[in-house]
């Protein structure tokens, strides 16, 4: 039936400029704007580094290490997103799901290890003013004076990773719909009551959390309005958002975390 | 394979909606849509206008109360002077001439039965309509509505304590700012797809109407122009709620140190603007596009020169991004980089002007039928050159210097963007009315609403250029003290006066355009015999556009008055007429 379809549509309509179905690129045409979205971030971040004197360069190597495994975990999940995409085109179900979820659990990995990052950064000193205060612990290292000397190092810091933290996050939920569907809104409901209930009232992720919630509400109207099923070109299409949300990591990556590393 | 299935046909399998709730609130149509984002702008639109209203009243009686607001207070003017401006720019002209037209019109003018993602396109509006929600919202909380004017400078914009607005007022400002913004690229993202992969078949992309390449150009700059601003609008955010000081150096305020330093105000601007300039061009290119169609309709002439004109549009839209510098030669930059910023400016006049003269040359011999739409479209090319040769004054750094932050500046972009597109916009209505709602509207109010209009908007905004030069500045309440503007005072009630009298006419446009939906004279399928694929199919279209077949275009868009045929016209679908010239 397929077949004819395509002949169908293919003696209605002129040949697509690009050769691809509508879906595919829809979704360039959303990393392009995307990219001039972190492309503006990473502006704000440059602007900052170049006109303040003395950019500190305070990373010690756990935090050196710690994003390094990060890294390897999006890197990770690339290849397993890629295994995913064949599977679907292989017409392999069971394989498709099977490597979405690890996808999707790479996924997970980097997120709550740049939780902790954070978290740790946070009780070490380096915050924004308006974040609640660690309680109980007196923050005494060179983070505390880089914050008040250097906001700007903390503000870029926050402001980009955060933003692609999110984004990591969105592609994790994308993920769970296409290989789960509705089936995924009560997981995503319990990670976030999971993430709420887990993470103390003084951590940004205590509030970051809602994002989920919200995710869960948007992804239930998408579901609701259009129950389809996804083949493998959704997957294909969730595959290009997936390596793009890694290959914008590769120049936080060296920009942020590198650049700042202590021996230089 | 499945994998080649197109996106709207898989949504238009299914059959036309049910229920009065799907079918015109939660519609996955593009032409509800189109509808709806039109209603949304109208609705702008008018609270836009009272707020100007109430400007020029204070502006000429300064100690008169006003309605709903009382005595005005200086920072009470600049409220209404940031509304006014946002409200116009982002909900109405980006929102009517692409949302509105552009959704109900690009799909059936390319011959295919939806938009690409309906799904997204229902959500867009939505979210759009959210974001006005937000803004109005802004009026009603405590302190008010924010007062940093459209362009939102930090840092007045980025702390909290500034000023009476700046508290939750502003924040919802820019958290509508970012919802818009959201909103607007799903909705650039579904147009560009869609033209790109649903022609009909024979409709290349040389045989576009104008219109489409407009809406298509559009998009392509909100795309890569929103994204931006959705940028600059979290990081401020981050300065207001996270006491980050990306666009805040260090000041203070009444003597007290903020707790900001290090950040750049200039950071704002520059991100702003890289915005800021794409989206006049946002605002003015539907409009372009749509009245170019008009002409050559109402001409009964191709246009002239197609090929030109497609190209300037290509143009304008890339040198669109290259210039948004002159909005700060103010700001301290190098002469080398304002003196590069200049010439690029100045460079974006050649497609402009090739465009107003393909739009002469168009009239120029034609048996030109001055219908309301056409009275409009002239209007339109009226406006556009009375606007836009102040253009190159403000280009030059040195002029700039004086003529900067005076009313020279709101009397240049209120012809060349705001008006003219409202022109634009008023075209578009007359035009497609009998398409949307299969009934024309009155003609006799509509000349008197022209005249009101076209009559009103000169004599409101030609004045301020001399106010300008005069050494007026903008963004000021309670000048009628001032010494040295005494002498404006005149010309300054002339405005205000102007202003009533042009503001009544648009209710002509109201009463006009809810009688004529009921009232209306019965339309036929293609009054205005055009050859657009719109007149092509039944007035109002089917859920489908073309009634379950889709049409094969042979010809290009303005055959008019082509030798040898039957009638002065030939329809795109007509049987093919030989290469087009
Ligand atoms: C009824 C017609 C209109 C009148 C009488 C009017 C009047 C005014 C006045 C008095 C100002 C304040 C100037 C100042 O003090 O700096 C202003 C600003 C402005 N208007 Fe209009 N306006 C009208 C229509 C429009 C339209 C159609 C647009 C759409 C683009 C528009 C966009 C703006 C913008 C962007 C500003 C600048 C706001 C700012 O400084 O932040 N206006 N207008
Ligand atoms: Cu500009």
């Amino acid at each position: 039936m397929a077949d004819s379809a395509v002949h169908d549509i293919q003696s209605v309509y002129e040949p697509s400029l690009f050769g691809t179905y509508s879906k595919k690129i829809g979704m360039w045409l959303f990393l392009l704007s995307d990219s001039l979205t972190f492309g503006a971030l990473l502006y704000a971040y440059s602007y900052g580094r170049i006109s303040t004197e003395g950019w500190p360069t305070p990373f010690h190597s756990e935090s050196i290490v710690n994003a390094t495994i990060m890294t390897a975990f999006l890197l990770t999940s690339s290849l397993t997103m890629v295994l995913a995409v064949r599977a679907s085109v292989h017409g392999d179900a069971k394989g498709q799901r099977l490597w979405l979820l690890a996808t999707m659990l790479c996924g997970t990995g980097f997120i709550v290890l740049h939780g902790r990052e954070w978290s740790n950064l946070i009780a070490e000193g380096l915050t924004l003013p308006m974040f609640p205060k660690v309680p109980g612990r007196e923050a005494a290292s060179e983070f505390v004076n880089v914050s008040k000397t250097v906001p700007q190092f903390g503000a870029t810091f926050f402001g980009l990773t955060g933003m692609h933290m999110l984004h990591v996050t969105l592609g994790v939920i994308y993920l769970g719909v296409v290989a789960l569907r509705r089936k995924f809104i009560p997981i995503l409901l319990v990670l976030w009551l999971v993430a709420w209930l887990a993470t103390p009232a003084y951590s940004p992720f205590h509030y970051g959390a809602h994002v989920l919630l919200i995710g869960a509400i948007v992804c239930s109207i998408i579901l609701w309005l259009k129950p389809k099923l996804y083949d493998s070109s959704d997957v294909e299409v969730a595959g290009l958002y997936w390596h793009f949300v890694d290959l914008v990591w590769m120049f936080i990556f060296p920009l942020v975390y590198l650049m700042s590393a202590k021996i230089l | 394979m499945a994998t080649h299935e197109f996106a709207a046909q898989e949504s238009h399998a299914h059959a036309a909606p049910q229920g009065f709730v799907r079918k015109w609130v939660f519609s996955l149509d593009h032409k509800v849509i189109g509808l709806q984002y039109y209603f949304l702008a109208l609705a702008a639109v008018f609270v836009g206008m009272f707020l100007s209203l109430l400007m020029r009243i204070h502006l000429i009686w300064p100690t008169l109360p006003l309605p709903l607001l009382g005595d005005i207070k200086p920072e009470t003017y600049l409220t209404l002077v940031t509304m006014h401006g946002t409200i116009m720019v982002f909900f109405v002209l980006t929102t009517a001439p692409q949302g509105g037209f552009g959704n109900y019109f690009l799909p059936i003018q390319i011959g295919a039965p939806d938009m690409a993602f309906p799904v997204l396109n229902m959500l867009s509006f939505w979210t759009t309509l959210l974001g006005f929600i937000v803004m109005i919202a802004a009026f009603f909380v405590a302190g008010g509505a924010p007062l940093h004017g459209w362009t939102g400078y930090a840092p007045l914009s980025a702390m909290q304590s500034t000023g009476p607005g700046e508290g939750l007022g502003a924040d919802l400002w820019i958290i509508s700012i970012a919802i818009f913004c959201i909103g607007a690229l799903m909705g650039a993202l579904n147009f560009i797809t869609t033209t790109l992969d649903m022609r009909a078949k024979g409709m290349t992309m040389m045989r576009l109407p104008l219109t489409v390449w407009a809406w298509f150009v559009t998009a392509i700059l909100g795309l890569l122009a929103f994204g931006v601003l959705l940028s600059a609008g979290i990081l401020l955010l981050m300065d207001r709620n996270l006491g980050t000081s990306f666009f805040v150096p260090l000041v203070t305020i009444n003597g007290q140190l903020t707790g900001h330093k290090g950040g750049s105000p200039l950071l704002w601007q520059h991100l702003f603007w890289f915005f800021g300039h794409p989206e006049v061009y946002i605002a003015i290119l539907p409009a372009m596009g749509m009245c170019s169609q008009l002409l050559s309709v109402f001409s009964r002439k191709p246009i002239f020169g197609y090929k030109a004109m497609v190209y300037a549009i290509l143009g304008i839209g890339f040198l669109g991004f290259m210039v948004w510098g002159h909005h700060m030669f103010m700001s301290g930059m190098s002469p080398y980089t304002a003196f590069a910023f200049s010439i690029m400016t100045m460079g974006i006049g050649v497609p402009s002007a090739i465009k107003t003269f393909n739009w002469l040359g168009t009239l120029m011999r034609g048996r030109i039928r001055f219908t309301s739409p056409m009275l409009f479209a002239i209007g339109f090319v009226s406006l556009f050159v009375s606007g836009g040769i102040s253009g190159p004054f403000l280009a030059q750094p040195v002029l700039d210097i004086q003529l900067h932050d005076t009313y020279f500046v709101p009397a240049h972009f209120h012809l060349i963007m705001g008006v003219a597109s409202i022109f634009g916009i008023f075209a578009a209505t007359y035009y497609w009315f009998p398409k949307m709602f299969g009934r024309m509207m009155n003609e006799s109010m509509a000349r008197w609403h022209f005249w009101f209009s076209f009559i009103g908007t000169y004599a409101i905004f030609m004045p301020m250029h001399y106010l300008g030069m005069a050494g007026m500045p903008r963004r000021y309440s309670q000048l009628t003290e001032v010494t040295y503007l005494h002498g404006l005072i005149p010309l300054q009630k002339f405005i205000t006066y102007a202003a009533f009298v042009t503001i009544a006419g648009q209710l002509i446009f109201l009463v006009n355009l809810f009688w004529s939906m009921f009232k209306g004279k019965q339309a036929s399928d293609n009054p205005w015999e055009a050859t657009t694929l719109e007149w092509t199919t039944a007035t109002p279209p089917p859920h489908d556009n073309f009634g379950g077949h889709t049409p094969v275009v042979h010809n290009g868009p303005y055959e008019y008055n082509v030798p040898g045929a039957p009638r002065d016209y030939v329809m795109q679908s007509d049987p093919e007429i030989g290469p087009a010239h």
